[in-house]
């Protein structure tokens, strides 16, 4: 049954070459690894010296391809649904409501009316990729709030989008931090509909999964409820570098 | 083997129309390499659909094409250990790893483009064959460490992270490239196909393409 037992109608088989010979397959395979290894090690340096270099190239690129390759400088469109509605200054509205005296419905050019702050900063993925120096430009949160007039038993506010399911919340003292934005402008362009346009939240200082896109809702609650992708695990108080698992130098 | 599958192989009671087809991969092997490629065929898909702006924006759903990604890269490896318990994978796992003088003969001719058949003598696997497979496992292993200190983002510190994600992209866009090499290949090849297919060759391609192959 075994084809390896010879038959007597058959003549003596060869000694196969491959029976001997040096394992450079094995080699080969744990070379990748130190290789792998090497880039985790080495990927700091290489990373600043190619996102330089690809930052240059794709000013001088007409196709937009360097985008595509990683650290091309380009984001990465993350949405939650199968299709996201397009709003525009006509039917884009904000409102703010939960515990607030005022309750506001905003529309693009009300928000656009009011004064305008610019931030740079290195945009921060949790999963590790980041967009180095990134002007975002809106309005303070803090301002909106303010004009609402947000009750002495408010805690937290929840943020929602008009894609239907993504949501967000801070506590009441970081939304007031002056280094979060309901933005307007990204890169110093209004904000396309792929990176949260018209309007998205901007949360300077944390993991940019809480800068939520197509924020359509802020509402004022006592106590933070955790967001979309914080009920899938991750980090409520999502400060770069102090959370999702460790305490390295924020950026 | 089972009885039925012994067919294309000389009967012991003597030559048939079959003799001209040879052994090339027992049923568990090209079980091994269904499963395998499906797999990575999974994995690439999605990662294209999380990683191109384009594709991302059509397909939307993170949570559900990550979660795909995730475990179709974590249940790879699975088929090769599985395939571990059958003897004839063992055998071709040691035939891939053993490199002969042969084979730097051949490498030598492939970087010399030098395609004549004397110039590139090869055992059941060509010295070709035996760099992809090692270096495809090696890659694999790489990105799913990579991809697990992603994953879990409690385990490592941020600046892991981020190295952790420059390493896994980068080598996904050099396996990408590979891996439409060997998809390449194996589609000018239509018998080395039907080898993986039914698990027999005919003698004839297997002189031309392995004439040191003693099956």
């Amino acid at each position: 049954m075994n084809s390896q037992q010879p038959t007597p109608s058959e003549p003596e088989r060869e000694r196969e070459p491959e029976e001997g010979g040096s394992p450079v397959g094995r080699r080969l395979l744990l070379g990748m690894l130190g290789l792998g290894a090497l880039g985790v090690a080495a990927a700091p340096t290489l990373q600043r010296g190619l996102e330089s270099f690809l930052g240059g190239a794709a000013d001088k690129d007409p196709t937009g391809l360097t985008g595509l390759l990683p650290n091309g400088g380009g984001f990465r469109y993350y949405s939650v649904t199968s299709s996201v509605p397009h709003k525009n200054a006509d039917d884009y509205r904000l409102t703010i409501d939960g515990l607030v005296d005022h309750p506001t419905t905003y529309t693009l050019s009300d928000l656009r009316a009011l004064p305008q702050t610019r931030l740079v900063r290195d945009v921060q993925c949790v999963t590790g990729w980041r967009v180095p120096h990134t002007p975002f430009e809106g309005v303070r949160l803090s301002r909106l709030l303010d004009a609402a007039g947000v009750r002495s038993s408010a805690g937290a506010v929840r943020f929602k989008c008009f894609d239907g399911t993504y949501t967000e919340s801070l506590t009441l003292s970081q939304a007031r931090r002056a280094d979060v934005l309901v933005a307007l402008r990204m890169q110093d362009k209004d904000l396309s509909h792929s990176h949260g346009g018209p309007v998205r939240l901007y949360v300077a200082p944390m993991y940019f999964y809480k800068s939520a896109k197509w924020l359509s809702g802020i509402t004022v609650t006592s106590d933070v409820r955790p967001g979309y992708w914080e009920d899938r695990g991750y980090d409520v108080d999502a400060w770069v570098g102090r959370s999702n698992g460790r305490d390295d130098e924020a950026t | 083997m089972r009885p039925h599958e012994t067919t294309a192989e000389p009967s012991k009671t003597g030559e048939r129309v079959s003799s001209s087809r040879v052994r090339r991969f027992t049923r568990a092997e090209r079980w091994v390499h269904r499963v395998t490629a499906l797999l990575m065929g999974l994995c690439v898909l999605t990662a294209a659909c999380l990683y191109v702006p384009q594709l991302a924006e059509l397909v939307g759903r993170r949570a559900l094409v990550v979660t795909l990604h995730e475990w179709s890269g974590l249940l790879l490896p699975l088929p090769v250990l599985l395939g571990l318990g059958s003897r004839a994978f063992r055998a071709d796992l040691g035939r891939l790893n053993r490199f002969g003088p042969h084979d730097r003969v051949w490498l030598r001719s492939a970087l010399r483009r030098d395609a004549r058949p004397a110039s590139r003598p090869a055992g059941k696997f060509n010295a070709g064959q035996k760099t992809y497979a090692a270096w495809i496992a090696g890659a694999t292993l790489v990105m799913l460490g990579t991809g697990l200190v992603m994953w879990f983002t409690h385990l490592t510190p941020l600046v892991w992270r981020t190295s952790a994600t420059f390493v896994h992209d980068w080598l996904a866009l050099t396996i990408g490239i590979v891996l439409a090499g060997h998809i390449g290949m194996a589609l000018s090849d239509p018998e080395s196909r039907r080898g993986l297919r039914t698990g027999a060759v005919s003698r004839e391609w297997a002189e031309r393409e392995h004439p040191l192959w003693r099956p």
